[in-house]
């Protein structure tokens, strides 16, 4: 495609306010000048992805430290949006900043369309669905629906489907689309995907598969696990992360399959990616009034329940959980998250939504503190489980130690 | 023993309604009351109980789960004096008819004279009702608007929000209770947790029972009430 001067300048609009709104107080200066562009020149980001290699990566969780772990494993800093800014505005940031020939993007699950539609991506990497702030998202299955006409249509004709084979709504919408790599990451949720997406009738499991009767069954999956080693076709690797957690390593696993599609050498990605410790200040150890915490993420209950059971039973926990605009203000999702595992354990309670927090908890019968501010408690690490706001806050407010 | 039944959490859970039966079986559990809290699922025979908690579901299975409780003799375990707290989908459920996609129209359970219609807006946002002076406190999220044959008291009188048309939310028939706060709307409302309760177990009422819940409630209706958030 010939750039037209319209994008040209659109281009330049987006350098522009994307350089001055962090020195102007305004955000992080990733979405501000996207839209900008976006509103000079609407095709911009079909423009700005055209004749590079892209990989876009969706799902409820895990977006985010999969992408990183994409474009660590890919080498050689591809274009990336790797804030989070996941919208068409945070893309085109992305692109505008980076000549490379490689990119890998993070998009929202309710504008994969659009960014399919877009940049024409090589792979498109399907990670799960699930219940997260269903104040203002659609329905899980109303998702998984769209993801699904967008599969099996000839925009994603083109583009390589890696898709996880565990999570039925994810099976349901890709199943049928031309070229698909299933994978088959350590899940242990399976809450939301108990009724059928095709039929709602009862989903049927055994410790290896699950099916229904209508047919829908999980896939045989091309890249899974045996022991510690990560099989990807027929590569065999013996995978060490520095991020924690099983969840972080079917992240891995997705990734490099992801990578061994546009034709990147898994044994040598994994390397680069296994050396990743912190995401976008995710996993990393900081000091928030002298007590060193690792702060953690979790926005819904697929994700505290990962994150729950990767947690040493003896290390001291806070959690913090807000219910503001980007959190979804209805926090109804803490009774969905499975807190009964920590029973028997002190659990400091902190956020705007701390009461919510701290009633939840002592229904499962886990001790609560509910904490007013933060107060240095222990030399240890403390290890803090935030949601999406509440985690910004504590980000904002520590330092490295 | 008091037998509480969450029916079919896989299809009726969308917003943590499990929660209900947790907190009503807890409070019974901390009071020394004997109780058992069954989670009956779409493939199990559905228990008899003293009370059932219908939660909220999307549209799909919510229309499955209507069909399995009227083959499963809900009905008559409901005729036969079993209590029922429902919220959300579920009180659409109880009524005779509701419409969740378009305008297809659904039979319900019929167990109590109600009708749901589309409403043209969807109602997404804190829900507050007034229940014989006592303010309770949830969230709703739902397209549905409800109306009520004769006989049916509402639940209470919408303070903010939407509830069944927003004038009032819920309803109350006999041992049928119901709102449209959806979700774990017994764990932010502790008292009305303990009126569910003593109802099914057929007391006037409960020994108080402090916990961080009453600080939940309070905290929630300053909140809402733009008293300042403490
Ligand atoms: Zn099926």
């Amino acid at each position: 495609m010939r750039r037209t001067l319209r994008l040209q300048i659109a281009v330049l609009v987006v350098r522009a306010v994307n350089w001055a709104s962090p020195r102007l107080g305004r955000g992080s200066g990733t979405v501000a000048g996207g839209s900008v562009g976006l509103g000079i020149a609407p095709r911009l980001l079909e423009s700005l992805a055209d004749r590079r290699t892209v990989i876009l990566v969706s799902g409820t969780n895990g977006k985010t430290t999969t992408t990183a772990l994409i474009a660590a494993g890919w080498g050689e800093d591809p274009a990336t949006n790797d804030t989070g800014a996941n919208m068409p505005a945070g893309q085109v940031a992305a692109l505008v900043r980076s000549s490379s020939r490689r990119a890998v993007l993070e998009s929202d699950e309710g504008w994969l369309g659009a960014s399919v539609e877009a940049t024409q991506p090589a792979v498109i990497v399907a990670l799960n669905l699930s219940r997260d702030q269903l104040d203002r998202a659609s329905e899980v299955r109303q998702l998984a629906e769209r993801w699904r006409t967008v599969f099996v249509s000839d925009r994603a004709k083109h583009s390589v489907i890696v898709a996880n084979a565990l999570d039925p709504l994810v099976v349901f919408a890709a199943d049928g689309a031309p070229n698909v790599r299933w994978c088959a990451p350590p899940t242990s949720w399976t809450a939301d995907s108990q009724s059928c997406p095709r039929c709602t009738n009862p989903l049927r499991r055994s410790a290896e598969r699950w099916w229904c009767e209508c047919g829908l069954a999980q896939p045989a999956s091309t890249s899974y696990f045996d022991g510690d080693d990560a099989v990807i076709g027929d590569v065999r690797i013996p995978l060490e992360l520095a991020l924690p957690g099983s969840f972080n390593r079917g992240n891995a696993l997705v990734a490099l399959t992801a990578l061994g599609e546009v034709g990147v050498d898994v044994t040598a990605a994994s390397k680069r990616l296994a050396t990743v410790r912190a995401v976008a200040g995710r996993y990393d150890v900081r000091c928030v009034d002298g007590q060193p915490v690792r702060l953690l993420l979790a926005k819904n209950p697929a994700g505290f329940s990962a994150l729950l059971e990767s947690i040493g039973s003896d290390h001291d926990i806070w959690i913090a959980i807000n219910a503001r605009v980007a959190d979804g203000h209805d926090p109804s999702w803490l009774y969905d998250v499975p807190f009964e595992i920590l029973r028997g354990r002190r659990v400091r309670c902190l956020g705007d939504r701390r009461f919510d927090l701290a009633t939840r908890l002592w229904y499962a019968g886990v001790d609560v503190d509910v904490g007013e501010s933060l107060v240095p408690q222990t030399d240890r690490v403390i290890d803090v489980l935030a949601n999406y706001t509440a985690f910004s806050d504590l980000l904002a407010e520590s330092q490295p130690c | 023993m008091l037998t509480i039944v969450q029916v079919y959490p896989e299809l009726l859970g969308t917003y943590g309604d499990g929660g209900n039966g947790l907190v009503l079986a807890e409070r019974a559990r901390r009071r020394g009351i004997a109780v058992r809290l069954i989670h009956a699922g779409m493939d199990d025979q559905l228990a008899s109980a003293d009370l059932y908690l219908l939660g909220g579901g999307e549209d799909g299975p919510q229309r499955l789960a209507v069909e399995l409780l009227a083959n499963a003799g809900f009905g008559q375990q409901v005729s036969n004096g079993a209590m029922v707290f429902a919220v959300c989908a579920g009180l659409q459920m109880l009524g005779t008819s509701f419409s969740v996609h378009g305008d297809d129209e659904y039979r319900g359970l019929g167990l109590v004279p109600a009708v749901t219609t589309r409403a043209t807006t969807r109602a997404v946002g804190d829900l507050v009702t007034e229940v014989n002076g006592t303010l309770m406190v949830g969230f709703e999220n739902h397209g549905g608007a409800t109306s009520f044959g004769s006989g049916v008291d509402p639940l209470g009188t919408v303070v903010r929000g939407r509830g069944n048309d927003g004038q009032t939310d819920g309803c109350r028939m006999g041992r049928i209770w119901a709102t449209y706060a959806h979700g774990p709307v017994l764990a932010l409302n502790p008292w009305l947790a303990d009126a569910v309760l003593a109802e099914a177990i057929g007391r006037d009422q409960l020994e108080p029972l402090d916990s961080v819940a009453d600080r939940l409630y309070e905290s929630r209706c300053r909140a809402l009430m733009n008293l300042g958030v403490d």
